[in-house]
């Protein structure tokens, strides 16, 4: 679900410029799989797909199957737009060392909203 | 190349406020019933620009935006910097009564969006008299915190830029990439702890479920409009606040989020003109 997030965030220029301040490891679960996402300086180093027995990570991200699928859709429906969309409505669970998630907002949302099949070109 | 010009005029008014000097950006355009609008937290009176250069607007409006203090061109007053700026109902009812008293504005249609739009609720429960219609943009009674609101103002974390990264979801889909963009500048521009200030009245303070069914609308005309992508005020809480409001009239718009008049404000027109013309049939000439 996740293998192509490396080469839509790193083919993005100005995506990655404004991350050039950003290195750091989040893990993202999807339901029971789980990957951790690399990122140094902007672009993504590595994407790893779990189970981990010892994963570490700045902050991890949390929904359900589901709700990601209504979330990478091309056109997704209210409520389902937006990580904090999802965060309002409790289905998407931030939790960590939130600052380096909030600082860099716009590049974790824009980064994720790639895997949307509309994300290819955006 | 040639230059052109908007209808638009600003001016700077001095005025106190809560007993202490302000100075006061307000921005209007067009002739006719005023049209006192009101800007969302963390921005100011341009995501009113669209209504201010249409012409189907303004040809029967004096459409009249002012920056809240703190907010685009406005200052914050002497002494701002020894305080934590929190916008309460108390100070946002008063600001916007005083304003309308300066500027002489009789019975005014007051239209705000989100803050605005609460702030018209309460105006339109505790101050009908002193309008000709409400209309509330994104109007809910009550928005319970979905993030920690100290990410908006601290050192480690850019203000401007956590705002607008917040906010940006909440534009709905079909919104053009320039107004959407223009939209989020504004939020981008915010002074440090500003949107954070607004959010104290959005979230703590000016919560009014317990009143907002005292509203009267046979005293003052309420319509309520929201956009299908809101999650910060949904089209539901919007509906659930109409149906306690017995008269009061609730467009939910197709497409636009919690921005409609600056994300889209093309779309957002095409709502809002029979809204005007509604209130014009039925306001017997004074």
């Amino acid at each position: 679900m996740l293998e192509h997030l490396k080469e839509k965030v790193n083919g993005d220029a100005s995506l990655t410029r404004r991350g050039r301040f950003l290195t750091t490891t989040f893990l993202i679960e999807v339901g029971p799989a789980q990957w951790l996402v690399s990122i140094v300086e902007g672009k993504i180093a590595s994407v790893t797909q779990g189970p981990f027995v010892m994963p570490s990570w700045s902050f991890a991200l949390r929904a359900s199957q589901e709700e990601w699928q209504k979330f990478w859709t091309a056109n997704p429906r209210p409520g389902s737009n937006d990580l904090m969309a999802l965060i309002k409505r409790r289905v998407l669970k931030a939790e960590g060392n939130l600052q380096v998630f909030m600082a860099n907002l716009r590049y974790f949302k824009e980064s994720l909203e790639k895997l949307r099949p509309s994300g290819a070109t955006a | 190349m040639s230059a052109t010009f908007e209808p638009v005029t600003g001016r700077y008014m001095h005025l106190d406020l809560f007993g202490r000097a302000h100075r006061i950006y307000v921005e209007e355009a067009g002739q006719g019933t005023p049209l006192l609008c009101l800007h969302t937290a963390g921005s100011d009176g341009r995501q009113y620009r669209g209504l201010m250069n249409h012409p189907g607007i303004t040809a029967n409006h004096r459409v009249i935006a002012f920056d809240m203090p703190w907010h685009g061109k406005s200052s914050p007053p002497a002494g701002w910097h020894e305080e934590e700026y929190q916008l309460t109902s108390a100070q946002y009812t008063t600001m916007i009564l005083d304003i309308m008293t300066a500027l002489e504005l009789d019975r005014p249609i007051v239209m705000g969006c989100s803050i605005g739009g609460r702030i018209a609720l309460h105006l339109a429960l505790e101050h009908p008299e002193r309008f000709r219609a409400i209309i509330g943009l994104q109007a809910g009674a009550h928005v319970d915190p979905y993030y920690d609101l100290n990410f908006l103002h601290r050192p480690d974390v850019h203000g401007g830029e956590v705002s607008a990264a917040i906010v940006s979801g909440l534009v709905g889909p079909g919104a053009p990439v320039k107004e959407k963009w223009e939209t989020l500048w504004h939020y981008m521009q915010s002074g440090p702890g500003v949107f954070k200030g607004d959010l104290y009245f959005y979230k703590i303070d000016g919560d009014i479920r317990d009143r907002v069914g005292g509203i009267d609308t046979r005293r003052c005309p309420l319509f309520l409009l929201s956009g299908e992508y809101d999650y910060s005020c949904t089209p539901e809480e919007t509906l659930a606040v109409a149906a306690s409001i017995r008269g009061a009239e609730v467009t939910i718009m197709k497409g636009l989020g919690h921005f409609p008049m600056s994300e889209n404000p093309e779309s957002f027109i095409g709502h809002l003109l029979p809204v005007l013309d509604k209130i014009r049939n039925s306001t017997p000439p004074r």
